[in-house]
């Protein structure tokens, strides 16, 4: 079954006098269980392709299916819903709110839902744990280092197990170690959980986690490599 | 309810990321709103006192005249019933406060001077609570009965004609055939009024005693009657309509005294107008905060979207904040309104202006006037106002783009 499907995208910027053409007639499936790092230099086109899997931009051109369901023409609350229930986020930076503290930023998307709170406690203990922040559920994005702010935003992304994992830039802030351990516990998510990951990055070391590496070029994809996982 | 809860908290914490900022906008409208109550509250209570005097000394809530009595207020436009027939009628109707009472211009001359004045023949135990008099407060005594024979004045009468309690004095008026009617009195009582104009104007005798030196058997010019609440008498007006005949005319104190009902009137409006004015002022403020919070929050709010917020709870976040600096700001307002406005309702002497003030109608001791109506009115526009002015900036909040919010560059 197909997690994500894109036909023919097309994306121009304005940037002064200029038209930058993000996408250009892009077209690509991804399969559900997928694990997939988006490659390309910066500008190649690969974040604005993650934005418009994810209902946050829309296409001047072309049709974006999440599990055979078409998005590019859904509303803002549509989408909105979307999101909320099937897709997870990670951003490169200002992924948390900072007036909630680790706990209620994993909790956030949960309660949202509608999830109950004893459920949501439960949940964001466990996700917690499983993501080494066992014992700073109470502290707030300010008081956390870089790489732990980045570990919450990954928990709350996956916390209420969706189907498919949007990360752009996911290792951008953090230490080679600390970005060791965020990609494990994505490969087991993946492999345990049959979770699907679509991965904007230029990091060779989350590429080698990946079980396919889609190489983007000026909007357009240039290459499309199957391989083993690390 | 999920819902609901996580945008009340988001909204309270992020009312005190920027703690100063708040706690300017908070003694603004906390200042604010002590204004509009404290002001309200001094206006109410000047505009009452006048009202009270002026029914006191006048109208009471309803009146009953003889139809030529307003254009012709002498003796010979007596009510058509007998005082016996007026008391029979009204006695067990039940009302707060009721007298009858003889009202006639009169002069009154000592052996000094003499002035031209009304002269009220009354009932004295039924007009203890009805009257400006204080009884307890009067220099010699009040009057004890319907058949008294002393007169009492007031101690700027008594200066003007240079008399005293124990002194006679002599009233002359006319009786129904317009002849002269006259007899000497004896002032047994001196008293004061808040309004100086009463104590030159008003003499008091006994109902009875008046009755006979006009010679008008048991007839009165007016029934008063008092109900519980001066604003609104439109029950007992419609309970005198039903006690009288069609012989007579039944008016309220408000077309008695149009200066008056016209001021209750203008009064009204003018708080709601002061209330306005004040919160358009604060509005500046709530919406310059409210623009900023946002503007500093552009990512976040971005994220939320992104997240799966939808547009709808992110305008209800801002709401809610927008609420509860107004609901905070509202209780710090109230709050010092209480605490200035009790110690002040003893009266705040204003005497330095006491002859502008009885200009107006109104004594020179000033007693502000806390009316729940008016901190109900107060609140409720800085709510609405406030819910309103907030919409601008809560709607562009959540008009966002995810994406283009997230990637703003300060």
């Amino acid at each position: 079954m197909t997690a994500v499907r894109c036909v023919d995208l097309c994306k121009t910027y304005r940037q002064g006098d200029q038209d930058i053409k993000a996408l250009d007639h892009l077209s690509v499936e991804i399969e559900e269980g997928g694990f997939v790092c988006l490659s390309s230099p910066s500008g190649g086109g690969k974040t604005t392709l993650l934005n418009a899997i994810g209902g946050l931009d829309k296409p001047d051109q072309g049709e974006v299916y999440i599990s055979g369901q078409r998005i590019d023409n859904l509303s803002k609350g549509e989408l909105a819903e979307l999101r909320l229930k099937r897709i997870g986020f990670v951003f490169q930076a200002y992924n948390l709110i900072p007036v909630l503290t680790a706990r209620e930023n994993v909790e956030f998307v949960m309660q949202v839902q509608g999830v109950p709170a004893a459920e949501r406690g439960r949940q964001s203990a466990d996700i917690l744990t499983e993501v080494g922040l066992e014992g700073l559920e109470d502290r707030r994005p300010a008081e956390m280092s870089g790489g732990q702010q980045q570990r919450v935003a990954v928990a709350r992304a996956i916390v209420s197990r969706p189907a498919l994992v949007l990360a752009d830039e996911p290792t951008a802030n953090l230490d080679s170690k600390t970005s060791d351990g965020l990609m494990e516990l994505f490969t087991e998510l993946n492999e345990h959980h049959g979770t699907t990951f679509v991965i904007a990055t230029h990091d060779q070391r989350v590429m080698g986690y990946a079980k396919r590496i889609v190489r983007m070029l000026d909007g357009r994809i240039v290459d499309d490599i199957q391989q083993d996982a690390a | 309810m999920n819902r609901l809860r996580i945008l009340a908290m988001l909204a309270w914490r992020n009312l005190w990321r920027n703690h100063r900022r708040t706690a300017i906008m908070l003694g603004a409208i906390g200042l604010g709103v002590w204004a509009m109550i404290f002001m309200t509250a001094l206006t109410q209570g000047m505009v009452t006192e006048m009202i009270r005097d002026g029914i006191s000394a006048l109208p009471g809530h309803v009146q009953v005249h003889h139809p030529d009595y307003r254009d012709d207020p002498s003796i010979t436009n007596l009510i058509p019933a007998t005082d016996a027939e007026i008391s029979a009628a009204f006695g067990p109707a039940g009302f707060s406060a009721w007298s009858s009472r003889i009202k006639v211009p009169a002069v009154i001359t000592s052996e000094h001077d003499s002035r031209g004045v009304t002269l009220l023949g009354i009932d004295p135990a039924r007009e203890r609570d009805m009257i400006f008099v204080d009884y307890d407060e009067v220099e010699g005594r009040f009057l004890e009965s319907v058949d008294d024979g002393g007169v009492v004045i007031g101690n700027k009468l008594a200066d003007t004609l240079d008399t005293e309690v124990g002194k006679r004095i002599v009233l002359m008026s006319q009786d129904p055939d317009n002849d002269i009617a006259d007899r000497g009195f004896r002032v047994v009582g001196l008293f004061h009024a808040n309004v100086e104009s009463f104590e030159e104007t008003y003499v008091f005798a006994g109902k009875k005693t008046i009755q006979n030196m006009l010679r008008v058997g048991d007839r009165v010019t007016e029934v008063v009657v008092l109900g519980d609440d001066y604003r609104n008498v439109e029950d007992e007006y419609a309970r005198v309509v039903a006690l009288v005949d069609g012989g007579v005319e039944v008016r309220r104190w408000t077309e008695l005294d149009t200066y008056l009902g016209t001021m209750l009137k203008v009064m009204d409006g003018f708080v709601l107008i002061w209330v306005v004015v004040i919160f358009l002022a604060l509005s500046f403020g709530l919406v310059n905060t409210l623009v900023m919070a946002v503007f500093e929050r552009v990512r976040e709010i971005g994220l939320m979207l992104a997240l799966g917020m939808k547009p709808g709870s992110i305008l209800g976040q801002i709401l809610i904040e927008s609420m509860l600096l107004l609901i905070i700001g509202l209780g710090i307002g109230n709050l010092l309104a209480w605490l200035t406005i009790k110690p002040l309702e003893s009266g705040i002497d204003v005497s330095i202006v006491a002859e502008g003030m009885e200009m107006m109608g109104a004594s020179s001791v000033l007693y502000p006037l806390l009316r729940m109506e008016d901190v109900v009115l107060a609140n409720v526009v800085v709510l609405i106002l406030g819910f309103l002015a907030s919409l601008s900036p809560a709607w562009r909040a959540s008009r966002y783009e995810p994406i283009e919010a997230i990637t703003k560059v300060d």
